[in-house]
């Protein structure tokens, strides 16, 4: 399987749409190399403008160009576009409903060595908080490539969250619509729901819980907000026994939004595996999901407990 | 490339001894700096050379600080802003005794006190940084809670040039002046340089120095790599009676390292094997010549 950079498939996507649509603008504030918007920046210097160290001001300035026409992708690390600038984003996109697609990379522990100034934890909790806003992390290259088609093609705003590793290409062939969940596998005893690029890992669970004889279906739910309700009840109706997965924190998250859906509509066995009330640390991505328990293990874990 | 408008007065000239201690010390932060983020394969390396020669003046001439008792209330007080360039702040804090050198090589990786960018945990770290334009904003709060309790300690900030296109950069700026924090020393590393490259290219920010000279900052020009400038610079700013003051230090973004010199592309990039080699073999022939 391909193993793939989302931050690449984003700049090179971008660069892509530039030529449909002439009044694509996108905005970055000092990270655009890391963030691959100068894919963009290369190809349409015009429309393309490196801010400074401005977040706030960008997500201004985004949302004054969406009112003057402009279809505008603003992007940055999660950690600035929702902590640094998040009364701008609610004030001037959210409230104005402009036309803002906010695309971010480096969410989560997965970025790694910076530490936990820069591992944002929160940003589906905040973005989710806001009326009216689509919230979107996909899992892989592939499905954000598709995902940045999509969110260009509907009205109003929406934050797009990718992260820092690659990860295999797991969704090669599939479809994304906003607000549709995916059944990535079938299973009968128990629904592993993740969003985000954690699906990986919900596989690999899905593969060791085979061995002993239950058998895990795996949804991915690429669109957090509006969340695919129905799916939710269905599987849960299903099996009987969810667990949740993503590099997140436990309030607010997928988890939380899952607990919502089940909790009004059928209350099922829950298990939410995210960060608990914790700031990350420095450490190489993949090695800290580990240590904070976004692993495979303890997906298997909770399923074999909730087996009996 | 912009030149400092002034020149700081000498007053205490730094003897021969002195000026080589205080070199040989900057070189030595300079040479863990490449060591640290060759081993974490990770971390910026241009920032915190740039920012070599005003921590070797700050740690081994003028802050008031105890390695031995790091909370100890009288110290000095310092927020490193651009707290990305915390390799060059931890190599300080180590070689000025506040912690083993041995755990310079732990930077960065898992389970580790040093945290990629400057973090508390670390003996002599007053604040944790990371996130732009909040250090600055927090040493603005040490220093007016100094003088509300009559306390007699100083207050330094390190800020980034690319730091101050943050708008609460400005937001400290407008509010140190009119509560007279003269306690306060604000050292601005203007390499010209940010993330993405050259200011010119993405955010040009003119003078610093107008900048806050109109907004009410004693405002000091030096260049930052002269041991002398920069000390002279940090006395001054002690003097200066009911007005905080900036020191505009004019610097080089990778300084030492002749091949990361005003290089964009070591901002936040680890060296190579072969580039590593070649970074310390600069810095010890530099060595052998201070
Ligand atoms: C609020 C915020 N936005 C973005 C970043 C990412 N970032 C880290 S360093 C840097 C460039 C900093 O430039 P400058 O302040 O000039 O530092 P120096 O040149 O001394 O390394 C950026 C954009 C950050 N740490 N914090
Ligand atoms: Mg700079």
């Amino acid at each position: 399987m391909n193993v793939e950079s989302q931050r690449v498939a984003y700049g090179e996507e971008l660069a892509k749409l530039g030529e449909k649509y002439k009044d694509l603008v996108v905005l970055d504030a000092d990270l655009s190399t890391s963030t691959h918007t100068y894919m963009f920046g290369n190809k349409y210097p015009d429309r393309f403008f490196n801010l400074g160290i401005d977040e706030q001001n960008m997500m201004g300035m985004a949302a004054g160009l969406a009112l003057s026409g402009k279809l505008v992708f603003a992007s940055t690390f999660a950690i600035f576009a929702t902590g640094r600038a998040y009364d701008l984003v609610r004030q001037s996109i959210a409230y104005n409903r402009a036309n803002v697609k906010i695309v971010v990379t480096h969410a989560g522990l997965t970025l790694g060595e910076d530490g936990a100034t820069h591992q944002m934890l929160e940003d589906i909790s905040l973005m989710c908080g806001l009326p009216g806003m689509t919230v979107i992390a996909p899992a892989d290259a592939p499905e954000t490539r598709r995902v940045i088609h999509a969110v260009t093609e509907m009205d109003g705003p929406c934050y797009v969250r990718l992260s820092r590793e690659k990860v295999p290409s797991i969704l090669e062939d599939r479809q994304f619509k906003i607000g549709k969940g995916i059944i990535v596998e079938d299973g009968a005893d128990v629904s592993i729901f993740s969003t985000g690029i954690t699906l990986n890992i919900a596989l690999q669970a899905r593969e060791e819980l085979k061995k002993t004889g239950v058998s895990a279906a795996v949804l991915h739910m690429p669109t957090i907000k509006p969340i695919d309700k129905e799916m939710i009840i269905t599987s849960a109706k299903k099996t009987g026994r969810v667990i949740t997965v993503e590099e997140h924190s436990i309030y607010g998250g997928l988890g939380s939004r899952i607990a919502e859906v089940l909790g009004e509509n059928y209350p099922a066995r829950l298990q939410r595996i995210a960060v608990r009330d914790k700031f990350g640390e420095s450490g190489k991505g993949w090695e800290l999901l580990e240590k904070y328990g976004i692993s495979s293990n303890e997906i298997v874990r909770h399923a074999n407990e909730m087996m009996g | 490339m912009q030149k400092p408008t002034s020149k700081p007065t000498t007053h205490n000239a730094l003897s021969a001894t002195e000026l080589k201690t205080l070199r040989l010390k900057a070189n030595e932060i300079r040479r863990w700096v490449i060591e640290m983020v060759f081993s974490a394969k990770s971390g910026h390396i241009g920032g915190a050379l740039s920012i070599a020669d005003v921590l070797s003046v700050l740690y081994f001439k003028e802050l008031n600080v105890d390695p031995k008792n790091p909370n100890w209330d009288g110290r000095d007080r310092l927020a490193l802003s651009k707290g990305h360039a915390s390799a060059a702040y931890y190599a300080a804090l180590a070689l000025r005794g506040f912690f083993p050198k041995e755990e310079l090589l732990t930077f960065r990786k898992i389970n580790s006190k040093l945290q990629g960018h400057a973090y508390k945990g670390v003996p002599g770290v007053d604040v944790s940084t990371g996130s732009l334009g909040q250090g600055i904003c927090v040493s603005l709060g040490m220093a007016l809670a100094a003088k509300m309790d009559g306390k007699k300690h100083r207050v330094y900030a390190i800020i980034g040039d690319g730091e101050c296109d943050e708008g609460s950069v400005w937001e400290a700026a407008l509010n140190a002046p009119f509560r007279k924090l003269d306690n306060l020393t604000v050292i601005l590393d203007r390499n010209e340089f940010q993330n993405d490259g050259s200011m010119y290219n993405i955010l040009d920010t003119g003078s610093m120095e107008d900048k806050f000279s109109s907004f009410g900052w004693n405002v000091i020009s030096i260049d930052g790599h002269d041991m002398q400038q920069i000390v002279d610079a940090i006395e001054e700013a002690r003097e200066a009676k009911s007005k905080p003051s900036v020191i505009v230090a004019h610097t080089i973004k990778g300084k030492g390292v002749s091949f990361m010199e005003n290089n964009g592309s070591f901002h936040g990039k680890p060296p190579t094997e072969d580039e590593f080699e070649k970074a310390i073999a600069e810095l010890d022939e530099a060595r052998s010549k201070i």
